[in-house]
Parts: structure tokens; sequence; C-alpha cells
């Protein structure tokens, strides 16, 4: 279901929820190490954490990895653009 | 360590080149206020916080740097990727390039290369927080400066207001953790007074 709900959207739609998401977790760690007993925020940031797992895996299956701990059966890991690169953020 | 995440923290979509306003830009990536800067004083000055919250505080704004320093340089590097010789130089690049190209080089905006002279870690928690507040600060300064110069390109402008938001988040985090180890180390001495 998940996968057929990303096929739908381009790669740059997809990648931006992944990087929304990411900012969500890190903003909330920066709150939590100085704030670790809010249980609301700890809340949602393991809500977040669990939506960026589902997000990149999906992600990855499609269009390679974004860390090299993810396994493929060839090392996509060379495919271009690079984030940097013109077009690299989608 | 570290785990390389093949995406930028926030994207960069530069339509168009300007070497102009890379040669403002690159002061971020390592001018005295820019974010190699910014990375190694945190993740040097982790080692000697006293309290947990500080440690991980400085580890993880280090590590948020780290991702800022990589935005920064992809806007400096899509700003200057096949630009003409000529217009380099029009844009008071030619000093850059003879030296640089245009690889994307830690300097600040006046062209001095980077320093860890621009770095403080004092030995002192307190000393290397309030430094570490200070140069949040002087960091939104500079990207108000280049948001004002680079206003005619909304491609650079937006990265660029996120990069700014960002300081002050981590300035008002400090500030926090700076009130943490305040607490702790009037504590210490209030027992060392009953020992």
């Amino acid at each position: 279901m998940m996968e057929e709900y990303c096929n739908e959207r381009t790669r740059g739609e997809l990648l931006d929820e992944i990087r929304a998401t990411n900012f969500s977790l890190i903003e909330l760690g920066l709150y939590l190490d100085i704030n670790p007993d809010d249980k609301k925020a700890l809340c949602l940031c393991n809500e977040c954490a669990k939506k960026l797992r589902t997000l990149t895996d999906n992600y990855q299956k499609i269009y390679g990895p974004l860390t090299i701990e993810f396994p493929c059966n060839k090392w996509r890991w060379l495919e271009e653009p690079w984030p940097w690169e013109k077009g690299g953020s989608f | 360590m570290w785990l390389y995440q093949k995406k930028l923290e926030y994207p960069v979509r530069i339509k168009c080149t300007n070497p102009r306003l890379a040669k403002f830009i690159v002061s971020q990536y390592g001018g005295p206020d820019g974010e190699l800067a910014a990375s190694l004083r945190y993740l040097s000055q982790r080692f000697g916080m006293p309290d947990q919250k500080s440690k991980a505080i400085l580890n993880d704004i280090g590590t948020e740097e780290l991702a800022h320093l990589e935005m920064v340089g992809s806007i400096v590097h899509q700003l200057t990727d096949g630009v003409p010789v000529e217009e380099l130089e029009k844009a008071g690049l030619g000093a850059y390039y003879t030296d640089h190209g245009v690889d994307v080089y830690p300097a600040s905006a006046a062209g001095v290369p980077f320093t860890a002279a621009y770095i403080a870690c004092k030995g002192d928690p307190v000393a290397n927080l309030q430094e570490d507040l200070a140069a949040e600060q002087k960091a939104r300064a500079t990207y108000e400066k280049l948001i004002n110069l680079c206003a005619d390109d909304p491609d650079v402008v937006d990265p660029l207001r996120f990069l700014r938001e960002r300081e002050v988040v981590h300035f008002q985090r400090f500030g926090e953790a700076l009130n943490g180890v305040q607490e702790k180390l009037a504590d210490k001495k209030f027992y060392k007074n009953f020992n």
C-alpha cells in the first residue's frame, strides 16, 4: 500500500517528505536533549522516527541508498546526482 | 562516528548561476562565523562538558552544523559551476579562480583562508557556552546580511532563511544548556563546602 502511494509521487515530493520528517526529528532531538522528561515531545519524536523509517525504506527501494547501510544487489551508491549538485535536491 | 546521508538537510535548488553572490556566501563556509567554524567549535568543545545535556547538545548541534556546511557548499557550487572565466573575473572572483578554480574553498568573503583561530576551546564550560551563544548570533547576523545581498534571487534566499532560523533555535538550546551547567557548578560548590 505504502509503495503504491510512493509510486504516485515524484522523487522530489517523496524526498521533501523525508527531509521534512528528518528535520522534525532533528528539532525534537535538540529539544529533548534539554527537556528529556517531556513525554509529549518524546512521543512525537518516536512517531517521526517510525514514519522516517517507513519513508526511507520505500524511497531507497526505488531510488537507491540514502546511506551505505541499505543493502542493494548492486553498488548503487555511485548513482548521480549527488546532493550538492544541480538537480541533486530533486 | 558519523553516517553520511545522501541528501541535504534542506533542499538547494538554484536555477541561475551568479558568481557575485557566491563570493559573499562562501564566508558562511569558511569565514569567521561560518559553518566550518561552528561545527569544529561545538564538536571540539563537547569533550570538556560537565553534564549530560551539554554534552548531547554540543554533539548534536555540531553534527547539524556539518549538514549546514554541506548546504552552504552546495549553494556556492551551484552558483559558480560552469561559469565562464570572464564572468568570474567580472564578479570579483579572478583572484579566487587563480588559486581554486571553482572548487569550494573554506575562506571568508574577503578571501582570508579558514583558520582554527576562529574558534575557542577555553577549558571552561561556561566560557565555551557563552562563546557558542555569541557565535550563533554572529552567524544569524551574517545570514541576514547575505539575505539582503541576495534579495533578487529567491532560490538563494530560501535556503539562507532556513539556515538563519536554525541559528535562532541553536542559540535558544545553548542558553538552556548554559543554565543547566551553571546550576550544576553551583551545586558542586555547595557540596564541597560541607566536605
